[in-house]
């Protein structure tokens, strides 16, 4: 009946104390594929952006800026009409600009509660899925330094909530065409909308947003405005992971497609 | 005879569930050191399975709600054969019970203006029942483990230790109520109780809890039945308990049928639907789509009642100017009305009828306003009650009849220091008992007890208990473990000379496997002393029941005493036979049909015998060997008259109705 | 009705040692997994140790794995396998094993102390209490909890990290903590006690690395880390990681001390 006699490594599951079981895990479903699919896109997306990020060209294809770059905040943008060229980092700035915007979308999915899941258990095994035994020895979850810094999450929610301010800017400055005359209409236009639409989804899903808004009071009774507001939050919270995902997608789309634009490759359709 | 553990207690708290829970606090609260022993983990008790609603006459939802008036729905719902003291005292107190559970951290569903929510039931004339959605006994339970807790943070405060004043002994089995032996009362039925002598089930190890004072609140006895809502707990244990310490049942024949459980499938059959279902506005149907209740109203109830659909319809909506539905009527009038329907050939595919939401209601008020039973039917029968109708059936639910107490003290009337509340005590319901009456119950002579019972400890000497009461409870309790050729034969002979005929099957024969004697026990009481009963059929189970006696004596169980499923339930059956002689003996006894006991060769309920309680008693209390002659048993039957109701309880009803209830002379004082 | 042989692997043991034994049992229509561990004891293994009362669902007694998932045996039809499948059932392996598929549950209960009672508001007496719907939804929805320990099984945090228990309270009781701070009426602060800050402090908020298996595990679908613990870790935020808070801490400090 026994299934082996060699000891057992101690530890976890496979501790002295417990069920007398070797098998770190006695799953028979794909328990693995939801962690390696994530893991895949995620790594698909850094791969990318880190490409796009340092690559410092074909980011502007007027009207549209790619959201990668906007604001361009360093004297070697290039120069986009009445667009977000806010020089605050003057001329000393020699690599990409895109470096110096892109910490507070970064900053504010990295600390992002869904995020956080994803890569923990996509990246880290801690743990690879539930009830499957995770590889570390030691575990502090996010009690000490450097993980205890996600509690500042609401904080890079603030920032994405003025990031997300400019991308709509830049959405209403597609409203123009190459000329700069107002009232026109793009294939371009359409993919900002979309990308703008689900950035704000994403972000007033946001967790933090959700607490903010009505989440820590105590008696939603006396604050029926910000219990509405709870209420609402509390909806788009049910759906983080699909907008995370969504948005995710699009900004990288919307980037794209300036990069393709910007680059020559494709011409943007104009519908009027 | 191994050494076994002996210790300390005031008060000692059998069973976890509302009562004992409240009754250890209770006794805590009054500066008794108080033991609790469950069978299950902590927070486990069948109590959890109670969705309705606590019934408390709070007047929030409808202000002309009062004690009086739930004394008289109590009064009626139990046919009148209640213990009127109790039933006056569970009226008056509830509300204060049900108050005091929010000081503690409970969270009702609430009223527009923020006070406790309550909602309809069948057979309480205004909305009365507190409740959680549907999962209201979990909240109680929840809420009275949570209390325990923070008493024993105040201890731990004082004195560094959780346990030193309120202990709980979880998955501990109590198998024998001891005696006093220092007191010298010398009789060894109604002795003084000593304390309680037990096994944790994880070990197997016994133990002796002292204690001047011993609650028993171990609930009901459904485990005797095929068919039932009860877990596996419900074996009887208390009542078999406080019989063999010398404690007379009452009225034991009444054993309530829930009109709706799960018919479906055979593995969930006897699930509770809960009542709620239809306080919300769900009917009942047969197979032909008729609302079958409006034919089944009985006379004492026909002006109380809608007639027609479209009125119990209104009623919903505007109580005051509508009659009820009929489908609220008391548990017994629609179990039986199911079950009338079901013979008549009108049932569902799998033998119920049909009880619809779907149609009523949209299917986001059935997901909010009954999100267990929505939940219940779609994981265990893949049905959703949104879009189509469940199947149910009666299913065993609750015992009326129990320990006889004193209805102030909760004492248990025989054995001084031993008291009983909840389920396993009788009186308070009478033949029957309304939905939601059963929590308050709990509450109410759960704190009686606990607070009689710290009285009395505090007012009396240390037990000593002899070795030899121990050395035979352990004995008795490791029996099945030796099974052998010795007790086979002596078993064996005792059949013989009792039951001429069977010896050929018993003498020799190897040990019992406990499992399928439990099997046989709960086909015999659900065939023959189940919702309709008939006198044939009772003497038939009373001779079934001495046999399956003589065969459990020879359960025998393979393994250890450490968690051994096998050899708990080769002690159980020892309660479970003996509380199922009690029902049938005193179903066999009572020849008319009152609440939830229906004989069909005695179909009307019979003044005569308004007041009239049966008892049971143990005919020899130190004999431990079973009687097996299936006319005499082990249980001694006797009659009494119940004491009259007091004049201005009496007045609270109108004449035109108590003539229904009681006899002329009754009337007439 | 159609019934079927289905096989078995269940764990049998003790403390001691143990292993997964198999069986070939009759399988009907409608049956539960518990069904099948009730046959096998009545029919082939009458000591198998399980754990289990109401049946339904309701009181969270006969959790265990199966298939290597945390489930409750009640609340795991049969229907859902493949009739040619073997079905692995074992005790929950955060725990110590008693016997065969019965665990030492005690972790939870000595969690469930240290956590503080709810505290009743002063001078508010029984039948005075006003609360409302919206603001009693919240923490009713934690009180859904069956207690089933299941989230605390399948938490990796003590799962896979024994030496974590002492830490941390587990899903089930910082869920409990989340609850008492939003019942309306909990006087805790008002008598010297944040239940925020205990949170992180006391109870091992901080473990939570918010993967959320608990909610993926429990039967009764609440929503514990969204609904509970991230909110939780919010109110801890608020408390102690909110730089502003800090640094306000820190001048009104250094002000004092001079």
């Amino acid at each position: 009946m026994a299934t082996g006699t060699e000891p057992r490594p101690p530890g976890g599951v496979r501790s002295s104390t417990r069920a007398a079981i070797d098998a770190p895990h006695l799953r028979t479903d794909r328990w693995w594929l939801a962690p390696a699919v994530t893991a895949a896109g995620l790594l698909a997306f850094i791969v990318y952006s880190t490409w796009r990020a340092f690559a410092d060209a074909d980011y502007y294809a007027a009207p549209y800026v790619s959201p990668f770059y906007s604001p361009c905040l360093a004297e070697r943008c290039e120069p986009m009409h009445a667009g977000p060229n806010w020089e605050i980092f003057g001329g000393w700035w020699g690599i990409s600009p895109a470096i110096i915007i892109l910490i507070f979308p970064l900053g504010f999915r990295l600390t992002c509660y869904y995020y956080r899941k994803a890569y923990y258990r996509g990246f880290w095994a801690s743990p690879p899925a539930c009830a499957v035994a995770e590889p570390h020895k030691k575990y502090t979850g996010e009690t000490r330094f450097p993980l205890v810094l996600q509690n500042i999450h609401r904080y890079f929610f603030y920032a994405a909530i003025v990031v997300a301010g400019i991308l709509t800017y830049d959405t209403v400055l597609a409203f123009r065409d190459e000329q700069y005359a107002w009232g026109h209409m793009g294939l371009g236009t359409l993919v900002f909308l979309v990308n703008i639409v689900l950035i704000w989804a994403y972000t007033i899903s946001c967790h933090s947003c959700r607490h903010i808004v009505g989440g820590k009071l105590r008696h939603f009774s006396k604050h029926p405005v910000r219990y509405r507001m709870w209420q609402w939050v509390g909806k788009l919270n049910a759906r983080h992971m699909q907008l995370a995902w969504a948005s995710l997608v699009s900004v990288a789309l919307a980037d794209f497609y300036v990069y393709l634009v910007a680059s020559g490759a494709f011409d943007d359709p104009r519908f009027f | 005879m191994s050494v076994v553990d002996r210790q300390q207690w005031d008060v000692v708290v059998v069973g976890a569930g509302g009562a004992g829970l409240r009754a250890a606090i209770e006794a805590r609260e009054r500066g008794a050191r108080t033991a609790v022993i469950c069978k299950s983990l902590f927070g486990k008790a069948h109590t959890v399975m109670a969705e309705g609603g606590i019934a408390a006459a709070m007047g929030n939802v409808n202000s002309g709600d009062n004690w009086q008036v739930h004394f008289r729905d109590t009064m009626r719902g139990g046919k009148f054969l209640n213990q009127w003291r109790m039933a006056e005292l569970h009226a008056k107190e509830a509300p204060d019970r049900v108050w005091e559970l929010e000081t503690w951290g409970a969270l009702f569903d609430r009223t527009r203006d923020g006070r406790i929510s309550q909602r309809n039931f069948g057979g309480h004339e205004y909305p009365r029942l507190a409740h959680v959605g549907d999962r209201t006994g979990l909240e109680l339970i929840r809420t009275l483990q949570q209390k325990i807790v923070s008493l024993q943070q105040e201890d731990f405060e004082e004195s560094g230790d959780y346990e030193s004043r309120l202990k709980v002994y979880q998955e501990c089995t109590v198998t024998r109520v001891l005696q006093d032996t220092a007191s010298d009362s010398g009789s060894a039925a109604g002795g003084r109780v000593g304390g309680v002598f037990g096994y944790a089930r994880e070990s197997g190890r016994f133990f002796v809890l002292e204690a001047p004072a011993v609650v028993i609140a171990t609930g009901g006895i459904g485990k005797s039945f095929k068919v039932t809502s009860n877990s596996w707990e419900y074996t009887g244990d208390g009542h078999a308990l406080a019989l063999l310490a010398g404690a007379p049942l009452l009225n034991m024949e009444f054993v309530q049928f829930h009109p709706t459980g799960m018919v479906w499938p055979p593995s969930v059959k006897g699930i509770l639907v809960t009542e709620s279902v239809r306080g919300d506005g769900g009917v009942l149907r047969n197979s032909e789509g008729k609302r079958f209740m409006f034919d089944y109203v009985p006379d004492v109830f026909k002006d109380k009642y809608a007639e027609s659909e479209e009125e119990g319809d209104r009623w919903y909506e505007d109580p005051d100017n509508n009659r009820r539905p009929p489908e609220l009527l008391p548990r017994d009038e629609v179990a039986r009305a199911i079950n009338s329907e079901v013979k008549a050939g009108r049932g569902s595919p799998h033998g119920g009828v049909f009880l619809d939401v779907s149609t009523r209601m949209p299917a986001e008020v059935i997901k909010r306003r009954l999100p267990s039973m929505y939940h219940q039917f779609k994981e265990l029968a893949d049905v959703d009650i949104t879009a189509e109708a469940m199947e149910v059936g009666p299913t065993c639910h609750y015992v009326m009849g129990g320990i006889a107490v004193e209805s102030d003290t909760a004492a248990a009337r025989g054995v001084p220091g031993l008291y009983a509340a909840g389920e396993v005590a009788g009186g308070m319901h009478g033949s029957n008992r309304l939905g939601g009456n059963s929590l308050s119950d709990l509450l109410v002579f759960g704190r009686r007890a606990g607070l009689h019972a710290a009285e009395y400890a505090a007012g009396t000497a240390r037990p000593a208990i002899d070795d030899t009461q121990v050395d035979a409870a352990a004995a008795e309790a490791l029996r099945p473990f030796s099974a052998e050729a010795a007790e086979a034969a002596e078993a064996a002979e005792a059949a013989e000379a009792a039951v001429p005929g069977e010896n050929g099957r018993l003498a020799g024969a190897a040990p019992e496997n406990p499992y399928t004697l439990h099997q046989e026990l709960q086909q015999t009481m659900n065939d023959l002393v189940g919702i309709i009963r008939r006198e044939g059929e009772m003497e038939q189970a009373l001779e079934t029941l001495a046999r399956l006696r003589v065969r459990a004596r020879r359960a025998g169980v393979e393994g250890h005493r450490q968690f051994n499923p096998g050899w708990h339930l080769a002690l159980d059956l020892r309660n479970m036979l003996l509380v199922s002689e009690c029902v049938a003996r005193a179903a066999l006894e009572r020849v008319e049909s009152r609440g939830g006991h229906t004989r069909e060769d005695h179909p009307a309920m019979d003044r005569a015998w308004r007041n009239v309680n049966l008892v049971c008693s143990l005919t020899d209390p130190d004999d431990l060997l079973p009687a097996v002659d299936p006319a005499r048993g082990r249980i001694t039957l006797t009659r009494e008259t119940t004491e009259p109701i007091r004049p201005d309880l009496l007045a609270l009803f109108e004449k035109e109705e108590l003539v229904k209830y009681l006899a002329e002379e009754e009337l007439y004082e | 009705m159609s019934s079927y042989e289905a096989r078995f692997k269940v764990w049998r043991g003790d403390d001691r040692g143990g292993g997964l034994a198999d069986f070939r049992v009759e399988v009907n229509d409608g049956e539960v997994v518990l069904d099948i561990v009730h046959r096998l004891q009545a029919t082939q293994a009458p000591d198998l140790a399980v754990r289990w009362n109401c049946k339904a669902g309701k009181c969270g007694s006969c959790s265990a794995e199966i298939n290597g998932r945390p489930r409750l045996l009640c609340m795991t039809r049969m229907s859902v396998f493949d009739r040619d499948e073997t079905i692995t059932v074992t005790p929950l392996r955060a725990f110590p094993v008693v016997r065969d598929l019965v665990t030492d549950v005690g972790f939870n209960y000595r969690k469930a102390r240290e956590v503080p009672a709810f505290v009743p508001p002063e001078g508010v007496g029984p039948g005075e209490y006003r609360m409302f719907q919206e603001d009693v939804d919240r923490p009713q929805e934690f009180r859904k909890c069956i207690e089933c320990f299941l989230c605390q099984d399948t938490c990796h945090v003590v799962r896979d990290h024994e030496e974590n228990k002492a830490a941390f309270a587990g899903p089930r009781f910082l869920m409990r903590i989340a609850e008492l701070d939003m019942h309306p009426l909990d006087a805790a602060e008002e008598n010297g006690l944040d239940r925020k800050r205990a949170a992180q402090d006391e109870h091992g908020l901080g473990y939570c690395n918010i993967t959320k298996c608990c909610t993926e595990v429990c039967p009764e679908g609440i929503k514990i880390t969204d609904n509970a613990l991230i909110p939780l870790k919010e109110r801890a935020v608020d408390r102690k990681y909110d730089p502003l808070v800090w640094l306000g801490n820190r001048i009104r400090r250094r002000t004092s001390s001079e």
